[in-house]
């Protein structure tokens, strides 16, 4: 029998699919059974899904102009040394 | 640059890699293009300070591009600029921060951690509920809450969606020790975000 504590401490093998087929049969049995558990690994899904989903930052332009001209700097003095 | 990486990491990265590595300075720049807002987003992630986060940003393609030759292609060329990225942002935290609140030893643990309070089913839509900036806003809040020691490991392996062997590579931490840390970090903002996006009139139940 799995409790709630054994399914949280299998959480992230669960959600990232690393686990053996017979843990994942426990697992989602435990899940059908108990609600909590279910809301957990609902919104621990969502969550990582939410980070994920978010786009890159954009780089300032000015930070990107700093970058590109560090950059040549740097090239040119390897380039004479 | 919406794009996530990956997904543009396509066919021709080994070309450029390979053209920067003879000197060409616009191949590099179209690496840089390509990479630079992940990068950035990932110093402000650990740094938790823009200005840091420039700092890293700079330093980290200055780097790559003096030992572009050390890239063996062994790695992506993406994982190769998280490394050095990594290194340079957990510099800054050290510096800027020297008491032990930015150690990013494991945070002491009693044992007694409730990893989950807060039970209650999400909004279906939560980006009905709050404005795009809003949402960044709330999920940046509840990422710089965390410890360092979970930030980093979060920000690697779920974000920059780097596996657990190249996390613990990275941070220089056994396996185990960025799995709890990772189960940890994505409790922690689970129940952070609850508080934001529940559905209206959920009751909350005691757990564990
Ligand atoms: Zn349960």
């Amino acid at each position: 029998m799995i409790t709630c504590k054994d399914f949280l401490s299998e959480l992230n093998e669960f959600l990232d699919d690393e686990c053996s087929a017979k843990v994942r049969q426990e697992l989602e049995q435990h899940l059908s059974e108990c609600p909590n558990c279910w809301v957990i690994c609902d919104t621990t899904k969502k969550t990582i899904n939410i980070y994920r989903g978010t786009e890159h930052y954009v780089v300032p332009p000015e930070v990107h102009e700093r970058l590109i001209t560090a950059l040549r700097n740097k090239a040119s003095k390897l380039r004479h040394s | 640059m919406i794009q996530r990486v990956g997904q543009t990491s396509g066919f021709d990265e080994a070309a450029l890699v390979a053209q920067a590595q003879r000197g060409d300075v616009e191949a590099f720049t179209e690496l840089v293009n390509r990479y630079e807002g992940g990068i950035f987003r990932l110093a402000r992630h650990i740094t938790q300070n823009p200005e840091d986060a420039e700092d890293v940003l700079q330093e980290t393609f200055l780097k790559a591009y003096e030992h572009l030759e050390d890239f063996q292609g062994n790695s992506k060329f993406y994982t190769w600029l998280v490394r050095i990225a990594v290194n340079q942002s957990l510099m800054k935290l050290r510096k800027r921060k020297s008491d032990a609140s930015v150690s990013l030893d494991e945070p002491f643990d009693t044992g007694e951690e409730n990893l989950a309070r807060e039970i209650a089913v999400w909004d279906p839509n939560p980006e009905l509920l709050y404005s795009r900036e809003e949402i960044r806003a709330i999920l940046e809040k509840a990422v710089e809450s965390l410890p360092p020691a979970f930030r980093a490991v979060f920000a690697l392996r779920d974000i920059e969606e780097l596996s657990t062997e190249e996390t613990a590579a990275v941070l220089n931490l056994s396996v185990p020790a960025v799995k709890s840390r990772l189960l940890r970090a994505r409790l922690r903002l689970r129940e952070k975000l609850t508080r934001y996006f529940k559905r209206k009139g959920e009751d909350l139940f005691d757990y564990l």
